[in-house]
């Protein structure tokens, strides 16, 4: 048997490592390598599994250095890639390691040199393999096992590692997961939890863990469900979680029909929400023409005809600047095609007439476009427009408006109020005020005259007065306007 | 109609969550669950436990206690006037989903929002029983972030914030003016007022645990807001500069921005167009800007063109350089750092390289090219030892030479 106390010219190393992510192991050869000055070219690490043909008839019993040897330096940034690297599962990175840690001998900030071709294929190694811890963390899929003997729960994962992180990785599950029983199998090796104790199993197979969990159900469906169809994003999502994690990914067989389903998903919200309104036409008879047509709201589909605001636009021919927004025709206008000429008109008529304002002056029209009412034997009985309903006509009245620019609005109940302001209020609480508009329009709100209709006695004289009172102050505050 | 399973209301609740933007578990107090009798743990960095097909992480359960809404905000799509399906979890049921979901390892906790029932008080109180069921009954270590809502007594957002890991309270829209319109029942004073609250117990409660070792956390991972965009006619530039006073004055930890995308039941005041998602991309970018690579918001604001709004085609970082091309180049060993993080195609990671590795040798185009994405990019805006771009900043046709080309553009922008 030769000396092993000094290193042979010429002689050729092999370092067979007990465990693939043994670092302590390979630091201490290394070491001992180093301060022999045995230069890299003459080392050969083989791990478990691997062939060490390269240097099959190399020296397995590898020098002792001399107990005066100078000690071997390494800096921190590489004594801590360096052990994140080694978990890489490359047969050479226990080489690259040692040509590193012998260059960082002469040079010991080489590290810092980003440019360095083994100093970034360093760096990678070890992204990859933090990359890989992550992954894990994040993919680990535990089903539930309930213990035969015990009725104890014990949560079972299969996860297929790239690199030899199963070791590295042990003590997040288990601060995780500290009160809880579990394992994680893989074909490298597998872990197991008891609360209490971590301890290393065989190698598994896939089958030895549990094939599904009840819960996977619900967790489908919220994988399903948080998924927006309108920002389908498919190079982000692989990018992130790439194919060869889906197969133990309960959620991930969902994708394929996710993605196809996504064009018609999106085009099924668009079309049961938005509406289809390309561009707001810029001309009344354009709105006239458009409201026919329209067919956004239940309203729209019953047997009914649209029916457009009417009065003067022009300041200089006569347009006082007031818009009377009230709720909807009703069967009469409907009828006629013509705003308040049924009972309820004729009332707000008298009032007018009354405060002074000349109808014709004004721009009369509706919230809602189309009359509402359900059939009972011949009459169609009025009904009131919903909230849904009212909105989707704003679109059209804020068309109106656009157009006619009055300088104040009178609005006549909670439904031609909601149309202007997109709210509902209280019609007590928002009368006798104006209410500023974006436009710059002021907005008054009243009773709609067929309210008044329905009372009677003491009830009938004090809305008919307060009716009155509004419209005065809607006449008198139309005159500072104009100015 | 029988009574709703729990996958039914989770499939409502769940689908109601998705215009949340927020899906951070990180930043939080270190925690594990050893010495306790729960589970969970929060290591610094978040886990993204899966990605949707819309490219977004999953590392939460993003839910709504409920769906049903009093209030009547247009771009919402549990908007009292909407006809979507209702829902309604009880307290209990999301504690038990959350659990479940945690044992399998499927997230990192709880993003909990809800649409206001009865009154402000009760569904934040509701809110706050989640949370306190699972911190105190199941000792739950994991992640947990509530949507407070504004309206509710500073009492009740002051317990969230006890439970929670972050709280997180909506500006919803940049504008106070697009608040009056879109949210009606919403006031900006509010929401800032519950902000200031919040932002108050977060500033006391780090003072307190400098001074008493267990003064109870608050808020650890802070606070941050959600910003809609494309509701209503803010520019970029608004919006830019509405989320640098919102981390000025609120210290929050992040704003997000939700491109508005049709949802189902839509209000006719909405625009009927939903903007590109590169517009909330480049929203994205600009945030970075201003966060990582120190860029004033007024900076960022210079980048945008005519009409306020950042290029679509273009980031905003090189829409900035190329607005202020006498900054440039950049010498590439002797600039300094705050200088190469302007350089468009350059990153914090790889400044932070170039810095180190100019200590041990003088930068070349290829040296620069090995720490880089992209040389091309980076080429015409910097001086290496081999290398002087001839006037190329100069150059009219230089957007041009730089914007990715327009076939690739129609892909991002549908």
């Amino acid at each position: 048997m030769t000396s092993l106390q000094h290193v042979k010219l010429g002689t050729y190393y092999v370092v067979a490592l007990p465990e693939a992510d043994d670092f302590d192991f390979w630091r201490e050869r290394a070491r001992g390598l180093v301060q022999c000055d045995v230069p890299p070219d003459r080392v050969a690490w083989v791990e478990p599994g691997g062939s060490g043909s390269l240097f099959s008839h190399g020296d397995r019993r590898i020098p002792v250095p001399a107990a005066d040897a100078p000690p071997v330096r390494a800096s921190k940034a590489f004594v801590n890639l360096a052990k994140s690297a080694i978990c890489h599962s490359d047969p050479e990175r226990f080489a690259l390691l040692y040509r590193l840690l012998w260059r960082l001998q002469a040079n010991p900030r080489l590290l810092e040199d980003g440019a360095d071709p083994e100093v970034r294929k360093l760096d990678e190694l070890a992204r990859t393999v933090r990359r890989d811890i992550h992954k894990m963390r994040a993919f680990v899929r535990f089903r539930l096992v309930e213990g035969e003997a015990d009725g104890e729960e014990h949560y079972v994962a299969w996860f297929e590692p790239e690199h030899h992180i199963l070791r590295t990785n042990a003590g997040f599950f288990v601060r995780r997961f500290a009160n809880m029983k579990w394992s994680i199998l893989t074909p490298s090796g597998s872990l197991h939890w008891d609360g209490r104790v971590l301890e290393e199993g065989p190698p598994a197979q896939r089958s030895d863990a549990p094939q599904g969990d009840a819960t996977e159900d619900l967790w489908r469906k919220y994988y399903a469900s948080i998924f927006n169809p309108a920002r389908l994003k498919i190079g982000a999502m692989l990018k992130e979680m790439p194919r060869k994690y889906w197969k133990n990914m309960p959620e991930a067989a969902l994708i394929p029909e996710l993605v196809a389903g996504a064009q018609s998903r999106e085009s099924q919200m668009v079309a049961a929400g938005t509406l289809e309104f390309e561009e707001r036409p810029d001309t009344l008879e354009a709105i006239d023409k458009a409201i026919h047509a329209c067919r956004k709201c239940p309203i729209g589909q019953l047997d009914n005809h649209a029916m457009m605001g009417e009065g003067p636009q022009d300041y200089a021919k006569g347009f006082s600047g007031l818009m009377i927004v009230g709720e909807q025709p009703g069967d009469q206008e409907d009828l006629a095609g013509r705003p308040f000429v049924g009972p309820a008109g004729q009332l707000l008529d008298r009032h007018l007439e009354r405060a002074g304002i000349d109808r014709r002056s004004a721009y009369i029209t509706n919230a809602v476009k189309h009359f509402k009412f359900v059939n009972r034997g011949k009459r169609r009985l009025h009904q009131s427009p919903t909230a849904k309903e009212i909105d989707t006509c704003r679109w059209w009245v804020e068309g109106e408006r656009a157009i006619v620019q009055p300088r104040l609005i009178l609005a006549m109940g909670a439904s031609a109020a909601r149309g202007m302001l997109g709210k509902t209020v209280s019609i007590t609480k928002a009368r006798g005020a104006p209410i500023a508009l974006e436009d710059g329009s002021e907005l008054w709100v009243t009773a709609h005259p067929s309210y008044l209709l329905r009372l009677d006695g003491a009830a009938q004289e004090e809305q008919s007065r307060l009716f009155d009172a509004d419209l005065a102050a809607v006449k008198e505050r139309l005159a500072e306007l104009a100015g | 109609m029988g009574a709703q399973t729990t996958i039914e209301k989770l499939e409502i609740l769940a689908d109601a969550a998705k215009y949340d933007a927020s899906c951070a578990s990180s930043g939080t107090a270190k925690r594990n669950s050893a010495g306790g009798k729960g589970i969970g743990s929060t290591e610094g960095m978040g886990i993204c436990h899966a990605y949707a097909p819309d490219g977004r992480c999953i590392s939460l359960l993003k839910i709504l206690l409920t769906n049903h809404c009093v209030f009547d905000c247009h771009y919402c799509v549990n908007r009292k006037s909407s006809n979507v399906r209702r829902a309604r979890f009880t307290p209990q049921e999301v504690v038990d989903l959350t659990l479940s979901f945690y044992r399998r390892n499927y997230i990192e906790g709880l993003f909990l929002s809800s649409g206001i029932v009865k009154s402000s008080n009760h569904t934040m109180e509701q809110l706050v029983e989640v949370a306190r069921i699972l911190r105190e009954e199941h000792d739950f270590r994991g992640y947990i972030h509530l949507k407070t809502i504004p309206e509710a007594d500073p009492e009740l957002v002051h317990q969230a914030g006890l439970y929670a890991d972050r709280v997180s309270i909506n500006v919803e829209l940049p504008t106070d003016a697009g608040l009056t319109r879109l949210a009606p029942d919403k006031s900006a004073r509010q929401i800032e007022g519950a902000m200031a609250g919040v932002k108050a117990d977060i500033v006391e409660a780090k003072d307190n645990r400098k001074r008493f070792k267990h003064a109870p956390r608050f808020a650890p991972a802070g606070q941050s807001t959600q910003m809609i965009v494309g509701a209503d006619a803010a520019t970029d530039a608004d919006i830019v500069g509405k989320a640098s006073r919102l981390y000025d004055n609120f210290r929050l930890r992040r704003v997000y921005y939700s491109a508005f995308s049709p949802i189902p039941d839509a209000s006719a005041v909405l625009p009927l167009k939903r903007p590109p998602l590169i517009r909330e991309h480049r929203l994205y970018q600009s945030d970075w800007l201003m966060r990582f690579y120190g860029y004033q918001p007024g900076e960022v604001m210079q980048a945008t063109e005519a009409d306020g709004n950042l290029p679509l085609d273009i980031d905003p970082k090189l829409a900035w350089a190329l607005k202020f091309r006498e900054r440039f180049p950049v010498d590439i060993n002797r600039a300094s750092k705050e200088e190469l993080l302007r350089v468009p195609g350059l990153g914090v990671r790889a400044v932070g390289r170039i810095l180190a590795s100019r200590r041990h040798r003088t930068m070349r185009l290829e040296d620069v090219a090995k720490l880089t994405v992209s040389i091309a990019k980076v080429r015409p805006f910097i001086v290496t030892a081999d290398w002087r771009p001839v006037l190329l900043t100069d150059r009219a046709d230089l957007r041009a030479l730089l914007a990715p080309k327009q076939e690739q553009l129609e892909l991002f922008a549908a």
